[in-house]
């Protein structure tokens, strides 16, 4: 019997297939079913010690519309933090105001080290450039509601593969249902080695690209991430890579795209990918925003005990 | 080549087969500025199997596996005896620790664990070749990687 009741979520890393299927469905059930007041008298600590207003609304919405109640604070400049006080005094404070801790910082590792300190629940939303795990389920709770299942799936990858952690993290949790995965990227944006090795390592059939030539037609979903100018020393080699990355609906039939191949990313975009594709059947990254709210539900409500 | 008279201990812990330019980081680990007993460090001696070894003699010292792993980190082919009377009455086998505490320096500046006061820890996840994860950034470090605090 899965229970998550007073569990830490930290790393993709730290769950396991069944745990992940169990979350979903779990969320499946906050979207299908109307409740209301189960987190009636709850506390949400939400501590964003890095502004981030995306995350920060959804962990809000998904706890409130649960009946549940949200203190924090959106950023650490006007707070004791920015005067010194060390992230482990901030947590063991507030940790008896509240009776989860939803925590982003800017340094990798620090919700680890919150939840190695405090007793109740911690929730990573973001450690510098390592994990945002709540995202990654919503990915993997979008794959499953639009494609009907996670299993056997061809998936591609684009753009900043570097740099890119949902990505990163998505993959190692599509390693579970025997993906196919294509990595597609300009040659300096290329997965990481580590990364690499650890899917073949659990026998993931891995391609690399450069770009979704060939390839396009034959994936199931592809997941765009944003190209950031400050990766390239040549903002001509700039302007050429963002060339390719582009996605728009005229492109993807040109690929011979198949028809419910299905187009996600984390947002926010810059021009990655064109308003053509929004009303199109492909794009479902509107859709992919959305469910980070029952994912979240789904979270809150298992850690705090009261949905099993 | 003749041995010389004071490489030998009574009573004591002596780590051989260290990679010779890893013999004073062992020395550190072991804390060896704090005994007051007989100590000898050698490196560069001839070796068979590592070309250049060095050596560690502590007289007085019993390491007890705990320190012994440590060693494992910067030296895996060392070999622990400890010795009483002159006669070698146990060998250790030097062995990786599941998880690192305190020991190794996260070499990911953006680390938690290289801010305030949290102590480094990591998680082995291979032994050979030697692979390391952070407790806490979830990065995982080689044998060239490896700091030791
Ligand atoms: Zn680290």
């Amino acid at each position: 019997m899965i229970s998550f009741k007073q569990r830490d979520v930290i790393s993709i890393l730290h769950f396991n297939k069944e745990e992940l299927l169990y979350l979903l469905d779990v969320t499946k059930r906050m979207e299908q079913t109307h409740y209301s007041h189960i987190l009636k008298g709850k506390v949400l600590a939400a501590l964003f010690f890095e502004p981030s207003t995306r995350t920060r609304l959804s962990f809000e919405t998904a706890m409130k519309r649960l009946d549940g109640m949200v203190i924090g604070f959106a950023e650490s400049g006007a707070t004791s933090i920015a005067k010194g006080e060390s992230l482990s005094d901030s947590v063991k404070t507030i940790e008896g105001y509240c009776d989860v801790i939803v925590l982003r910082h800017y340094l990798e590792g620090a919700a680890q080290l919150a939840a190695d300190i405090v007793n109740v629940p911690v929730i990573n939303a973001g450690d510098g450039s390592n994990q945002h795990p709540t995202q990654t389920f919503l990915d993997l709770y979008t794959i499953q509601k639009t494609k009907g299942t996670l299993e056997g799936l061809k998936i591609g990858f684009l753009g900043d593969l570097k740099y890119g952690r949902t990505v990163h993290s998505l993959a190692y949790a599509l390693a579970y249902f025997g993906a196919e995965m294509y990595f597609i990227s300009p040659p300096n944006l290329r997965m990481p080695k580590d990364y690499m090795e650890e899917l073949k390592n659990r026998h993931v059939a891995c391609h690399e690209a450069e770009s979704l030539q060939d390839i396009g037609k034959r994936l199931d979903v592809i997941y765009c991430t944003r190209i950031q100018e400050e990766r390239f020393a040549d903002p001509i080699e700039f302007e050429k890579v963002r060339g390719i990355y582009r996605l728009s609906k005229p492109i993807l039939e040109g690929l011979g795209v198949k028809d419910d191949l299905k187009i996600m990313h984390p947002l926010p975009r810059v021009d990655e990918m064109d308003e053509s594709l929004d009303g199109t059947n492909y794009a479902i990254y509107f859709e992919q925003a959305r469910n980070g709210i029952p994912v979240r539900k789904a979270i809150l409500a298992t850690v705090l005990g009261v949905i099993e | 080549m003749k041995q010389l008279d004071v490489s030998a201990i009574k009573d004591g812990s002596v780590i051989d087969h260290i990679d010779s330019k890893s013999t004073l980081k062992v020395a550190d680990i072991l804390n060896i500025k704090a005994e007051e007993d007989v100590v000898l460090v050698g490196m560069n001696l001839t070796s068979k199997y590592l070309g250049k070894k060095g050596i560690i003699k502590i007289g007085g010292k019993i390491l007890d596996q705990k320190e012994v792993n440590k060693i494992a980190l910067i030296a895996p082919n060392a070999t622990v005896n400890i010795i009483k009377d002159y006669e070698v009455v146990k060998k250790f086998e030097v062995v990786v620790p599941e998880v690192i505490e305190g020991i190794v320096k996260c070499f990911n500046p953006n680390c938690i664990s290289n801010y305030g006061n949290t102590k480094a820890k990591q998680h082995l996840i291979n032994k050979n070749p030697i692979k390391l994860r952070c407790h806490y950034c979830e990065r995982v470090m080689g044998a060239n990687d490896i700091v030791l605090i």
